[in-house]
């Protein structure tokens, strides 16, 4: 168990800037997942704290010790891949058992320790099984006993859960993060999808081209992204082009002018999230209170049971609004609707 | 209805046979003609006093292979041919094992193709040829003595000619790409991923390769091992050119008895006692590699 600390760490392949000046800091025992389109350098950061690249410059340390010099295999760390990369020749047992036997721990221990380590990923009992006797959850499921199992001092996980099929997935999220939580170790996860990120971990940072766009809680992350991209990447963003106007106003390109909480300063662009939107008809009583409010044409709508995703028009952009299907009736394509939210939801962007 | 799909499927079972036969049929009749009729001919010589040419009488017999199991000089040079294959397969595993290795795991992209030319640089060329310019080579005052005493004047003179080592040399040279190959099959199919993992779990490269890459690449070289040894049990060319006087091996002998002494019976029953030996290695070390998979 260990803090990890990334500073100023670049790297590149050829022309290709893999990670740009890069610094974070990844808590002792949090979770904290990497966040980022293929390409993002995700996976490259995770390597290097692995130990299989390493930085053209900045720093790597674990526990306060830098690690440039230090190989794999003295890093004390425990890694899960996408592919689980079970070694096919071993049985379940002997798997788990490889990081304590490498070490040199005694029979008896390693028994014990591998027991306990099954038995966290309710294994127990599959023991002689080879890999290809299993499931994929059950592959995975090893995979993570087997990382945890020397007690190492950060585990990282590569895209966990990607293999596995929607529902599996979902139950192995609650698993992970049980886990997680009962060992305490302190956990580095790539991954890129959003859902995944938002539910396991206590702390996100999304990459883009290299460089860290944005770091924090989830629900800083969701509710202010600072970026388009964040936005957008991290959930569903509509998005507006905006000319400063003052002191807590801004128009829209079509002149209309909406509140905000806050200073615009440069900034080019507001986003607004497809739930935050209020859609009603025109016949309905006009919001009140300080609420922006623009008219949009509903294109189509989504129909989800308890949910519908409206698609709508304005001004030859398209707008979602995420509606809870409260009345049982849905709004016709063609017929204009108000759509309104409050400054508080309107989330300036820089650049 | 039922009984409609069934004779489909019955049907569909015929045709596919029918598929299998005649697409496999050519390919086993031309085995059946040029190797198990020839062979079934020799088989049939081994049991015979003279081999049945001209007006000679043949009758049979099985003094040919009681003449290998009473002189001891038949029984002494089986084993030396076996340890001539022993210690070939050895070399080419010794030598062909890291090379398969770097060229599956570290060497990539046009590099790889231009290395594995190398290695299939003796396939191309012909036997005869390559086993002479070896002679060039290990010969006194060859290529070898001067290359040798360059490096480390005042050597002297150094002639391998019509040994043992010269044989082994040869044998080397000319079967090291089947374990390259093999081993290069079985190595590629290991999953980069795997290393890492067992690196990341604290083992070192030696361990990774003792515990991870070997039992992996056992098939590979178990194939590479059976592709190389039986053939250089019954080796006859390299040892007879490059070992001279040394270079009498079971299957020289062999080649003798067909060739200089014609007594092709006998040459047929020794051929037959070889086969029957390596088979039961075969049979002996399959169960374990079995295991091992």
């Amino acid at each position: 168990m260990a803090q990890v600390a990334v500073q100023e760490v670049s790297r590149h392949f050829g022309p290709v800037k893999a990670l740009d000046n890069v610094t974070v800091d990844f808590a002792d025992g949090g979770f904290y997942a990497l966040l980022g389109p293929s390409g993002s350098g995700k996976t490259t950061l995770l390597r290097m704290i692995a130990g299989f690249d390493y930085p053209d410059s900045g720093h790597i340390r674990i526990a306060g010790e830098p690690v440039e010099a230090v190989s794999v295999e003295k890093r004390e760390i425990g890694m899960m891949f996408q592919n689980y990369a079970l070694f096919p020749n071993m049985t379940v047992f002997d798997n788990v058992a490889f990081g304590l036997s490498v070490r040199g721990v005694a029979k008896p221990e390693i028994a014990r320790r591998v027991g306990e380590a099954l038995e966290l990923v309710h294994l127990t009992g599959f023991d002689k099984r080879k890999p290809h006797q299993l499931s994929g959850g059950q592959r995975q499921r090893v995979a993570l006993a087997r990382a945890i199992v020397t007690r190492p001092r950060v585990l990282l996980l590569d895209e966990p859960l990607s293999a596995l099929d929607k529902s599996l997935r979902v139950e192995m999220q609650v698993e992970l993060k049980r886990i997680q939580r009962d060992v305490a170790i302190t956990t580095i996860f790539v991954t890129h999808d959003q859902e995944e990120a938002l539910t396991l971990s206590d702390r996100i940072g999304i990459l883009n081209e290299g460089r860290l766009v944005q770091e924090g809680p989830p629900l800083d992350i969701y509710e202010r992204p600072r970026t388009a991209f964040a936005a957008r990447f991290l959930g569903e963003a509509n998005l507006f082009d905006i000319t400063p106007g003052g002191a807590g106003g801004v128009s829209l390109g079509d002149g209309t002018m909406i509140r905000i909480n806050g200073d615009t300063g440069a900034a080019r662009q507001v986003a607004v999230r497809p739930e935050k939107m209020l859609l009603e008809p025109l016949s309905a009583p006009a919001p009140e209170g300080d609420s922006n409010v623009i008219q949009a044409t509903v294109q189509q709508h989504i129909f989800a049971g308890s949910s519908l995703t409206y698609l709508l028009d304005w001004r030859d952009q398209q707008l979602k609004v995420f509606v809870q299907n409260r009345t049982g009736a849905v709004i016709g394509a063609g017929e204009t609707v108000r759509l309104s939210w409050s400054p508080r939801d309107t989330v300036v962007l820089a650049g | 209805m039922a009984a409609v799909t069934e004779t489909g499927a019955a049907h569909r079972r015929r045709a596919q046979r029918l598929t299998i036969f005649a697409m496999t049929g050519p390919a086993y009749l031309w085995l059946a003609l040029t190797i198990f009729l020839p062979l079934s001919a020799m088989a049939y010589f081994s049991f015979l006093t003279d081999a049945p040419f001209g007006n000679k009488q043949a009758f049979l017999t099985l003094e040919n292979y009681r003449a290998f199991f009473q002189e001891d000089f038949y029984r002494t040079l089986m084993l030396r041919s076996f340890r001539l294959g022993a210690e070939v397969t050895f070399y080419c595993f010794l030598f062909g094992f890291p090379c398969a290795l770097v060229l599956a795991k570290t060497i990539r992209g046009r590099w790889r193709e231009a290395l594995f030319l190398l290695v299939i640089l003796p396939f191309w060329s012909n036997a005869l040829v390559r086993i002479f310019s070896w002679t060039m080579v290990l010969r006194g005052n060859g290529v070898l003595e001067t290359l040798v005493n360059w490096i480390l004047p005042g050597t002297g003179p150094l002639n391998l000619m019509f040994s043992y080592p010269a044989i082994i040399v040869g044998l080397v040279h000319s079967y090291i790409p089947y374990m390259i190959l093999t081993c290069y099959l079985s190595l590629q199919a290991i999953d980069d991923s795997l290393i890492e993992a067992a690196r990341s779990l604290g083992a070192g490269r030696l361990t990774v390769l003792r515990r991870l890459i070997l039992p992996l690449a056992m098939p590979g070289i178990f194939a590479g091992a059976v592709l190389i040894f039986v053939p250089v049990v019954g080796s006859f060319m390299e040892p007879r050119i490059l070992g001279g006087r040394n270079g009498t091996f079971i299957g020289t002998i062999i080649e003798d008895q067909f060739t200089a002494v014609f007594n092709w019976p006998l040459g047929a029953a020794l051929s037959f006692i070889m086969l029957g030996i390596v088979l039961m290695i075969l049979l002996i070390a399959s169960p374990a590699l079995r295991r091992m998979r």
